[in-house]
């Protein structure tokens, strides 16, 4: 799409760095993001080098590989362990769980697949008739409407799904309810809104007085997004304004909230790092549990978190610290040897700035 | 025909008896147009290859090639054995002048798979006029390996060797083509994605089109961005000569149908291998000489100044985003995966 | 999680697009969706998934957007 490209046009852009630079920034003022893809986009265009220096934008557990709790995996593993065909998104394999990753449990034998999308562990399951399929659903209200399409589609009967899928505004409740309060607005992932729409901020807008936008993931709509908070900061305004109106309506996708509205019930659910948030996980209904991995083989995942000693990714998913900040960063803790879950997803915070570089005096 | 392509290697093809005098004469030789560069040579099945070097400096390079699948849109582990090392005495400064070239195969490869690599390895070699002077082949059991395994050794003469280290303070980044083609069709080749895409590997030998710019001078360090891309290749080179470089990546050559797969698959272009480009540092005085050199040639038309070494940030590399930002083009971790969460 | 890129239709059958992105091709399933799909329109797509249709007529309210605060631009 042609107008796309545009949108990261550095004129446009330029104009941006210097509506940016005129906020008068005496206090810190921190902007938290929820999204591993708007954290790349920020790394990969090199969009920090355009924001005040008092100015500093965060990745909060916008990283759904990274914040999949230990017990989830560990349950994941077991399914694997039983002579199944376990299929997950992509570093989704390298994610430990107590004993240890997907990867691993593969080197010893499992059968366990990486897919693009809940319709190719369908298609694995079609494919393989005589195995039971498992697929490891984790993701936010992006990902969700989709394993929720597959359950609606008359799947066959050795289909099952482990449901790991989380939903974001609560956990924006969660960072708020933080006392002292450090975050002075969220830049809201504009895919997520997408699905739910931008009105589902508005009440956490109003109770909690912060700027919520939703933005997009071009350089440009980032800056955009960026732009409306200072803004709305300067004038002493704390709602919701939508920077992506061209993905994101008011009301979301409804079709897509219909479909996980069918299949999944809300619940409380373990974040790793975090630990457990009142009603921001998603579990199958008892409709559907003949296809429910959980009920199925009978798992349940260890209780508990461990924390590695030293680890600061706790305080980096909720925003209150940077990756830099930890003294195992770059360290001990790097992608190819990741320590905490912040480094092992290839969207979490840690990861990206080992990888681009987070803040770089350039 | 159904006969040969039911033939498969087995454990005699790599006894050293008869059937494996019969597949090298019978099979293998006639491939190759050009035999020897020197009194002895591969007709003659001699323990060696006894070679007639022509003046200048002699550059080797060896390399072991596994690929994987061992056909993909725009050639096979074949032609990639062959053009590889062509490419890495290219960027060495050096102009080839003989290969070797030693097939380690699994029991119960298909001999007809075998015979096509030959052939398209021969033809990367008859296109360059460059002899095949000595060989070997051995089988290994069924399990022991994966398909095939091919090892290309190449010796070249150069007048005045190029390193990857010489970059100076002012030299232009040169790159002679667009960026990630070979890792994003081999990707896509694997079948593990479900995505189409009509992107070809650019494996291609870079003699002889480098071969003007190599004679022009002012080439101060070279290297073909193969394996970690675009990226890899920028940091060795300035990490290895102690100096900084600039990129600006509204100027690096990528094609849409690549740009466009990555931005689906979460991947970076500058990551991705090439099998038939080169990165040059080029001194400001024969700039325009080098590049007049370069779109000379089809291969290389697409020539482009990226960059240029500079004293900050010694041994790292700068990248000048399109939108105008700035940050480090980091060392590649590993393999890219597709990122989807 | 959040990747999820705009594309074009080149064909569609049943739930089910086949997408343009670059020249490269994709499919992507359509049940999550709540409206009909033609070819020419351009989706957003997430893990094999369209999520959103796209108009590209709003790329210009974009521009116009960015236009309004900028105009603000320098001002106290």
């Amino acid at each position: 799409m042609k107008e796309i490209f545009s949108l990261r046009d550095p004129v446009w852009a330029e104009r941006f760095r210097r509506f940016l630079q005129s906020f008068p920034s005496e206090n810190l003022v921190k902007i938290v993001h929820v999204c591993g893809t708007h954290e790349i986009t920020i790394a990969q265009h090199g969009l920090r080098s355009f924001l005040p220096e008092k100015v500093e934008v965060l990745e909060g557990p916008g990283c759904p590989v990274c914040v999949t709790s230990t017990q989830d995996l560990d349950c994941a593993l077991q399914v694997a362990e039983r002579g199944t065909i376990l299929c997950t998104f992509g570093d989704m394999t390298r994610v430990p769980g107590s004993r240890m990753t997907l990867e691993e449990a593969r080197a010893e034998g499992a059968d366990v697949r990486v897919v693009l999308s809940a319709a190719d562990a369908v298609e694995t399951a079609r494919r393989n008739p005589e195995k039971p399929v498992v697929f490891f659903a984790v993701g936010f209200e992006t990902t969700a409407p989709g394993t929720a399409a597959v359950l609606l589609d008359t799947p066959p009967d050795n289909f099952f799904v482990l449901v790991s899928h989380k939903l974001i505004p609560p956990a924006l409740a969660a960072l708020l309810s933080e006392d002292p309060r450090e975050i002075s607005g969220f830049l809201a992932p504009g895919h997520v809104s997408t699905v739910i729409g931008a009105g589902a901020y508005r009440p956490l807008a109003e109770e909690f007085r912060v700027p919520i936008v939703v933005a997009g993931f071009e350089p440009l709509d980032i800056l955009f997004g960026l732009s409306l908070i200072l803004r709305q900061l300067r004038e002493g305004r704390a709602e919701v304004e939508n920077a992506y109106p061209r993905a994101v309506t008011e009301e979301g996708n409804l079709r897509a909230q219909e479909l996980f509205r069918e299949v999944f019930r809300v619940g409380p659910a373990i974040w790793r790092g975090i630990g457990e948030i009142p009603n921001s996980g998603f579990y199958l209904r008892e409709e559907f549990r003949d296809h429910d991995a959980q009920k199925e083989f009978g798992v349940v995942g260890r209780v508990g978190e461990e924390k590695p000693p030293g680890c600061r990714c706790a305080e980096v998913l909720m925003a209150k610290a940077l990756p830099t900040d930890c003294p195992l960063y770059e360290k001990v803790c790097t992608p190819l040897t990741p320590v905490g879950p912040c480094m092992v997803g290839a969207e979490g915070a840690c990861n990206i700035w080992y990888r681009y570089s987070g803040r770089p005096r350039l | 025909m159904t006969r040969l392509l039911e033939e498969k290697i087995t454990a005699l093809h790599g006894a050293g008896g008869q059937v494996m005098e019969k597949l090298i004469a019978e099979r293998i030789l006639p491939k190759f147009r050009f035999r020897a560069a020197g009194p002895i040579g591969l007709d003659h099945l001699d323990d060696g290859a006894v070679v007639d070097l022509p003046p200048g400096k002699l550059v080797i390079t060896t390399d072991s090639h596994v690929v994987k699948p061992l056909f993909f849109p725009g050639g096979d582990i074949g032609k990639l054995a062959v053009t590889g090392t062509v490419n890495d005495l290219v960027v060495m400064g050096a102009r080839p002048v003989a290969l070797t070239l030693a097939v380690v195969v699994e029991e119960g490869f298909p001999l007809f798979d075998l015979e096509r690599i030959l052939e398209s390895a021969a033809q990367v070699l008859s296109e360059l006029d460059l002899p095949l002077v000595t060989g070997d082949t051995k089988v290994m059991g069924k399990g022991e390996l994966d398909g095939i395994v091919l090892n290309t050794t190449g010796i070249g003469v150069a007048e005045r060797p190029v390193s990857d280290a010489g970059l100076r303070e002012g030299d232009w980044i040169v790159v002679t083509g667009p960026v990630g083609d070979h890792g994003m069709a081999i990707l896509c080749a694997r079948n593990e994605l479900p995505v189409e895409s009509p992107v070809e590997s650019d494996v291609a030998p870079l003699w002889p089109a480098l071969a003007e710019a190599v004679v022009t001078g002012g080439i101060t360090a070279m290297k073909d961005p193969t394996r970690g891309g675009l990226a890899a290749a920028l940091n060795e080179m300035a990490r290895k000569s102690g100096v900084g470089i600039e990129v600006d990546e509204a100027k690096i050559p990528v094609r849409p149908e690549v740009r466009g797969l990555c931005e689906l698959l979460g991947l970076s272009p500058y990551e991705l291998a090439c099998e038939g480009r080169a990165v040059l540092g080029v001194q400001e005085e024969k700039l325009e000489q080098v590049l007049a050199a370069l779109r000379g040639h089809p291969l290389t038309v697409q020539a482009q100044v990226i960059g240029r070494a500079k004293t900050e940030h010694p041994g790292k590399v700068v990248l000048r985003t399109a939108v105008g930002g700035k940050r480090f083009l980091e060392m590649p971790l590993g393999d890219p995966v597709p990122r989807i969460c | 999680m959040c990747l999820a890129v705009p594309v074009r239709v080149v064909a569609v059958e049943g739930n089910v697009a086949t997408v343009d992105v670059g020249g490269s091709q994709a499919k992507a399933r359509l049940d999550t969706l709540g409206e009909s799909v033609q070819v020419g329109d351009y989706l957003l797509v997430h893990a094999g998934f369209a999520i959103q249709r796209l108009d590209p007529a709003d790329a210009e309210e974009t521009l116009r957007l960015f236009q309004e605060i900028l105009s603000l631009e320098g001002s106290p």
